[in-house]
């Protein structure tokens, strides 16, 4: 029997899963930033004494952290510094020379995490074909390490024009820096992120600096913790690309692990599709801030390598550090049950991305709170049954969310609460339709032919109003939806993911060039895999990034398996073309195809990953013909619909009340632990076998 | 509950739904475009309409220049086109400067979107083209003929189907046919996704037209303005700048009146149009002043027909601000993008802590042409146009932004992209140490760029540069930006407009503009200024 136990330590809340066979336990505590290995270390404890089991008896242990991220929004990270070419010493200042707000006279740009002073030229250039103009200044080099020592740094980036295409002064650097002082922990550009555009590139691999010596530190110190506790299993670390890598590989290339939680989330959502057979999902996570929306297409999420970090307007593109690493691709807004409506100068409903956080939290808290959230609009529409609230523990105070909403919201539009209430509701339901619809044309893709698999406390509660904004007829709630991004862990396979430029045109394709290319990163690729992976079938996917020369979007398109021959060219020309004319519409007769970056992934399916927790394969759209008993009500509330603004009597269900095979038809609510499913008038449930709640529209 | 109450969330959703859609319109075209100056850095626009031609949303993108010049070209549309003869499929295109957004090289399409048979919105995009034909991308013409093709008010679809003659046309005036012919195809796409999306929104509300949130969205909008206009004092405040300008200095003049919560701009007393393709289209010279506005009275509030209302703006017939056909205008944004400048040192006057000092304002984009080894569909010229900033100017409670654009919202370009598809290379791209105006908040940095041949040819290089000779002015005690410079290293100083060459082996040396200081710097925050110190951004002795 194997047992596998899931670490995710969010922002707030950790939260640790352990499976063996068909059992889970799971556990939430709060996230102990200041001791963070300590913090799994008793979370670990707890959650082997609630399962009755020992360290000896894990066979597995998967684990992802927002430790380097933290590292990068409070500015902790090691003292770093950038080795750079002479004359592009302010490439991480000058950025994309933009404001990421057009009115706003007064923004701020993130500083960059290596200060002017720490930014070190050296003579060296290569050209964009990769030929040495300049060949690199070793004396150059030699003569920074007293300033590096000087100004005590700790960590360095080397990244130089163009490395991308030749690494081997970046290497030389290197070399040099590691025989003078073998402590400096360096990351080259060239290894880190290795496409084109300067700014993405050397701010990837300064970030990558910038969290190293304390990932490493935190690594290897989880590492003897986790020796001396008892545990004698491998311990795999989850990377923003949704895939699971070996410790070591991890303190090779920290900057892989940020936001490993929300692409847990998304591997969560991928097994809810599979086991559903629904090859075509949007994931809807919503939590108290934001909310973050995946496009799964073949039940696979959509993959990027565009990503920000350290955004200074929240949620607001173009105002954070960009990260060009392959992640899982996901919009997020700042829309949560935590987060604030108010009027703006034209008496607009806005809401967010100011959050109420737990402290003081929505008005129907009563902690103090007089501003209303989009929590306490749910209380006001009936959404959330008040003696169930967080399974009876906690009283709320719905007079207070009337009175902040009447405030706030009501008497500038001379409306009542209850009005007030459906538009905060349809205010963030309609930001949320629009992020997902956007996210969707980007891709090509038609949001209504998609399944939304909503999880996050306050998920259930807008799914269904998404889903008709959106054209949607089917919502799923999976069971422990609240633990999503662990359990998503446990469902993660081992790989690793590269992109490389190399530029080619289609007309002058020759495989030579791409086949060596693909060798050296499945190499690399093969390291990392097999360091987690020791054995066992691996999967290949590699991707041709192209567009018509001149255009700035490169498409991804996938490249045939194995040895390429000169007839890809012909392959690669025909795909892209239905690629492109899938999302645009058009082809675009005679003109020049490109291929800018080529990417590879590899993975390692672990055995069981993917296989349900109760290792139910008989399929689930089964349902059983026997008619279950009609489930047990446990009361009737006023449910008011957003559309007609009208009061109905509803009834209230729990969840674990409801069993397999049963239908029935909204308007209703099923409370649990830490949710409520919003089933309004138009949709029916029913239950899963797996235990997901299916909430579908009449047709 | 109220039916009313219903009402004003239904609007109120709707709204935030057709800002959506032109959202949604502008993401197509840039994910589309073939300019590489749409594509990389956002000179686009997109917008919807109501029947009477009224912009009701329009996306947030890089381009200023055309805000409401943009909507100003569908009133133009609809008087050439009457909509009782317009059909479902129809698209309309022009370049005209006067009645689009200042040039040849912004085309502007239109196309009427119907519902159950009805005519019920318009929608409109404009993007720049990389080549319309003629002299290129700068200053040197002296009518608009010389600038390339010219576009009419024209039918270009009917019914769905393209004009083949119109296409050949233009195919046949531009060095580079296929783009501009997939640029044309990549703007009517957007407004075809435009009317899509609005289709389904009009069917989802349950509403056969767009009246209703027409008037709910152009009467929030202006009263919103309007009431932030009535905060400020009324009056006439006025302001004066010398720019470079091509053959000689000009001199800008502006009377800002605040009015019965309207703002009114003038340009009477600027210089008269020129010879040189620096003149501005009064429409154009709307469009940057209204920006200017927009950003320091009432910057929340979407640009539509209503709060684009309340700013007037108006400058004598045949001044360089309002340019008279046939005038040059190609490089109108140099002149154009300095007069949000102006709109700021007349309400420094009133709100001297919501507006910043003056700026480097002007894009400093470099163009060059030459010979290329790297040749695709045969061509053996190549074009480039790399865009780079100064800096902007310093805020009351902050110093400018270094290296940043504003007004325009464009990106910078990328050295490494610059060089994959140019046979240019770049031996420096840093900021320029001193060249930020000091004050109690300083200006932000400018630039020094460095370039020669990649493979030892002579490049043209096609200048439009401004603030050379006039540098962008402190306030209030503070010292005025360092001016740009434009010189062969170790060599020849270069004019900052005009077509120029750059020989084989010499190395081209760009110095952009600082912004201006404010306040006086003895007034600076010691730690601020040993920052600037320890940085380099200023020498010590500064």
């Amino acid at each position: 029997m194997t047992a596998a136990i899931a670490v995710d330590i969010g922002g707030t809340f950790t939260d640790i899963v352990l499976e063996e066979g068909s059992r889970r336990v799971t556990i939430k505590t709060p996230t102990t930033p200041s001791a963070p290995a300590e913090g799994v270390m008793e979370g670990l404890s707890r959650v082997l004494g609630e399962a009755g089991l020992s360290a000896s008896d894990i066979t597995l242990l998967l684990h992802g952290t927002t430790l380097a991220t933290n590292a990068i929004l409070e500015r902790k990270g090691a003292v770093t510094a950038l080795v750079t070419t002479a004359g592009f010493r302010d490439v991480l200042e000058i950025g994309y020379e933009t404001r990421f707000d057009q009115y706003d006279l007064m923004i701020e740009k993130p500083a960059p995490l290596v200060p002017r002073p720490l930014r070190f030229a050296v003579e060296e250039r290569v050209d964009v074909y990769g030929n040495v103009r300049t060949p690199l200044s070793e004396a150059g080099v030699k003569t920074l390490v007293p300033q590096l020592e000087a100004a005590g740094v700790k960590s360095v980036a080397v990244a130089y024009l163009h490395g991308y295409a030749n690494d081997a002064h970046e290497q030389r650097t290197a070399e040099i820096l590691y025989d003078l002082c073998p402590d400096l922990s360096i990351s080259l550009a060239s290894k880190v992120s290795p496409e084109i555009r300067e700014y993405e590139r050397f701010t990837t691999a300064s970030a990558d600096a910038y969290v190293k010596p304390l990932m490493r530190r935190y690594l290897a110190d989880l590492d003897e913790r986790l020796h001396a506790a008892g545990f004698s299993c491998p311990t795999l670390m989850m990377t923003s690309g949704g895939g699971l890598c070996s410790l070591s590989s991890a303190a090779d290339m920290p900057i892989r692990l940020v936001e490993s939680g929300p692409a847990g989330g998304a591997i969560f959502a991928r097994t809810i599709a599979e086991d559903l057979d629904l090859p075509k999902t949007l994931s809807f996570d919503m939590g108290g801030t934001t909310a973050k929306i995946c496009l799964l297409s073949e039940f696979r999420p959509q993959m990027s390598r565009d990503f920000e970090v350290d955004r200074s307007e929240r949620y607001v593109k173009g105002s954070g550090l960009p990260l060009r690493i392959p992640v899982i691709e996901m919009v997020e807004i700042g829309a949560g049950g935590g987060s604030i409506a108010k009027l703006d100068a034209m008496r607009r409903i806005q809401v967010g991305p100011d959050s109420a956080g737990a402290d003081p939290g929505p008005a129907a808290f009563g902690k103090g709170g007089t501003a209303p959230t989009v929590s306490d609009a749910d209380i006001v529409l009936g959404r959330v049954p008040l003696a169930h609230f967080a399974g009876g523990d906690f009283t709320l105070e719905p007079d207070r969310a009337v009175d902040a909403l009447e405030k706030t919201i009501g008497a500038p539009l001379a409306i009542d609460a209850t009005a007030a209430a459906i538009g905060v509701s349809e205010v963030v339901d309609e930001a949320m339709a629009s992020a997902a619809r956007r996210h969707t044309i980007e891709r090509g893709f038609d949001a209504s032919d998609h399944t939304l698999v909503a999880f996050g406390g306050a998920a259930p509660l807008h799914a269904c109003r998404l889903a008709q904004k959106l054209g949607i007829a089917r919502v799923v709630v999976p069971p422990d939806a609240g633990v999503g991004s662990a359990v998503g862990f446990l469902r993660a396979p081992i790989s690793f993911e590269q992109v490389k430029s190399l530029r080619v045109l289609i007309s002058a394709f020759e495989a030579e060039a791409v086949n060596e290319l693909f060798g050296h990163m499945r190499q690399d690729a093969l390291a990392v895999v097999r360091a987690g992976a020791p054995d066992g079938p691996l999967t290949e996917r590699r991707t041709a990034y192209m567009r018509y020369v001149g255009q700035g979007h490169e498409i991804p398109v996938p490249v045939t398996d194995g040895i390429l021959g000169d007839g890809e060219a012909q392959t690669l020309r025909t795909t892209y073309e239905a690629a492109y004319a899938r999302q645009f519409r058009r082809v675009i007769p005679n003109a020049e195809i490109e291929v800018l970056s080529w990417g590879l992934a590899l993975q390692a399916e672990r055995p069981g990953a993917s296989v349900g927790v109760d290792g139910n394969d008989e399929g689930d759209e089964a349902v059983s013909d026997a008619a279950a008993p009609a489930p047990k009500t446990l009361e009737t509330g006023i449910l008011i619909d957003p559309v007609s603004g009208k009061g109905r009597e509803v009834p209230l269900y729990q969840r674990e009340n409801l069993t397999e095979g049963s239908l029935l038809e909204g308007p209703l609510l099923v409370a649990e632990r830490q949710t409520t499913t919003n089933v309004p008038e138009g949709f029916f449930v029913r239950v899963a076998p797996s235990g997901a709640l299916i909430l579908e529209a009449q047709p | 509950m109220t039916d009313g109450s219903l009402d004003e969330i239904r609007s109120q959703i709707l709204w935030n739904r057709l800002i959506a859609v032109v959202e949604d319109q502008a993401t197509v075209l840039l994910r589309t475009a073939f300019s590489p100056i749409v594509r990389e850095c956002g000179d686009l626009s997109t917008g919807v309409f109501d029947v009477s031609g009224r912009m009701l949303a329009q996306a947030v993108t890089g381009t200023p220049g055309h805000v409401n010049s943009m909507a100003a070209a569908v009133g133009h549309f609809l008087n050439h086109f009457p909509p009782e003869t317009m059909e479902e499929g129809d698209i309309f295109i022009t370049n005209d400067p006067w009645m689009g957004t200042g040039h040849l090289n912004d085309f502007t399409l239109c196309t009427p979107c119907f519902f159950q048979g009805q005519l019920v919105a318009y929608f409109a995009c404009t993007s720049h083209i990389t080549d319309v034909g003629g002299l290129g991308t700068g200053p040197d013409g002296t009518d608009l003929h010389m600038e390339g093709l010219s576009i009419p008010m024209l039918k270009l679809a009917s019914r769905g189907k393209m004009d083949s003659t119109a296409l050949a046309f233009i195919r046949a005036n531009t060095r580079q046919p296929v783009e501009t012919e997939g640029d044309v195809y990549s703007l009517a796409a957007c407004n075809d996704v435009g009317c899509e999306r609005l289709q389904a929104t009009l069917a989802e509300f349950g509403i056969d037209n767009l009246e209703g949130i027409a008037a709910f969205v152009l009467s929030r909008s202006e009263a919103a303005v309007e009431s932030a206009i009535k905060e400020l004092p009324e009056g006439t405040w006025r302001y004066a700048m010398t720019v470079d300008g091509y053959e000689e200095p000009i001199t800008l003049n502006a009377a800002l009146q605040v009015a019965g919560g309207r703002v009114n701009v003038d340009y009477f007393g600027t210089s008269e149009q020129q010879r040189r393709a620096i003149n501005v289209p009064e429409i154009y010279t709307a469009a940057y002043t209204s920006f200017g506005l927009a950003c320091a009275i009432a910057p929340e509030v979407p640009n539509n027909a209503g709060s684009l209302g309340c700013y007037r703006v108006s400058a004598p017939v045949g001044t360089v601000l309002n340019a008279r056909y046939p005038a040059a205008v190609n490089s109108r944004h140099i002149i154009g993008q300095i007069l949000p400048d102006m709109v700021f040192g007349c309400l420094a006057q009133i709100i001297p802590d919501r507006v910043p000092a003056e700026g480097a304002s002007c894009l400093w984009n470099l163009t060059f042409r030459g010979n290329t080894d790297r040749a695709v569909n045969d061509a053996k010229l190549f074009t480039i146009t790399a865009v780079t900033n100064g800096g902007t100017g310093a805020r009351p409670q902050k110093d400018g932004l270094s290296a940043t654009a504003y007004p325009s919202g464009v990106r910078g370009t990328p050295v490494e992209i610059n060089e994959s598809v140019a046979p240019l290379l770049f031996h420096r791209k840093e900021l320029r140490a001193g060249s930020a105006g000091a004050g109690r908040t300083r200006g932000g940095l400018g630039q020094v760029i460095e370039i020669e041949s990649a493979i030892g040819a002579d490049v043209e290089m096609l200048a439009a540069f401004d603030r050379v000779k006039f540098p962008a002015r402190g306030r209030d005690g503070g010292k005025h930006g360092a001016p740009g410079r434009v010189f062969i290293a170790g060599g020849r100083e270069l004019q900052p407009k005009g077509t120029q060459t750059v020989k084989a082996g010499e190395k081209l040396v760009i110095f952009t503009p600082g912004g201006g200081g404010l306040g006086p710097p003895s007034e600076r925050d010691p730690a601020a200024h040993s920052d600037d110190v320890a940085a380099g951004y200023v020498a010590n002795g500064d």
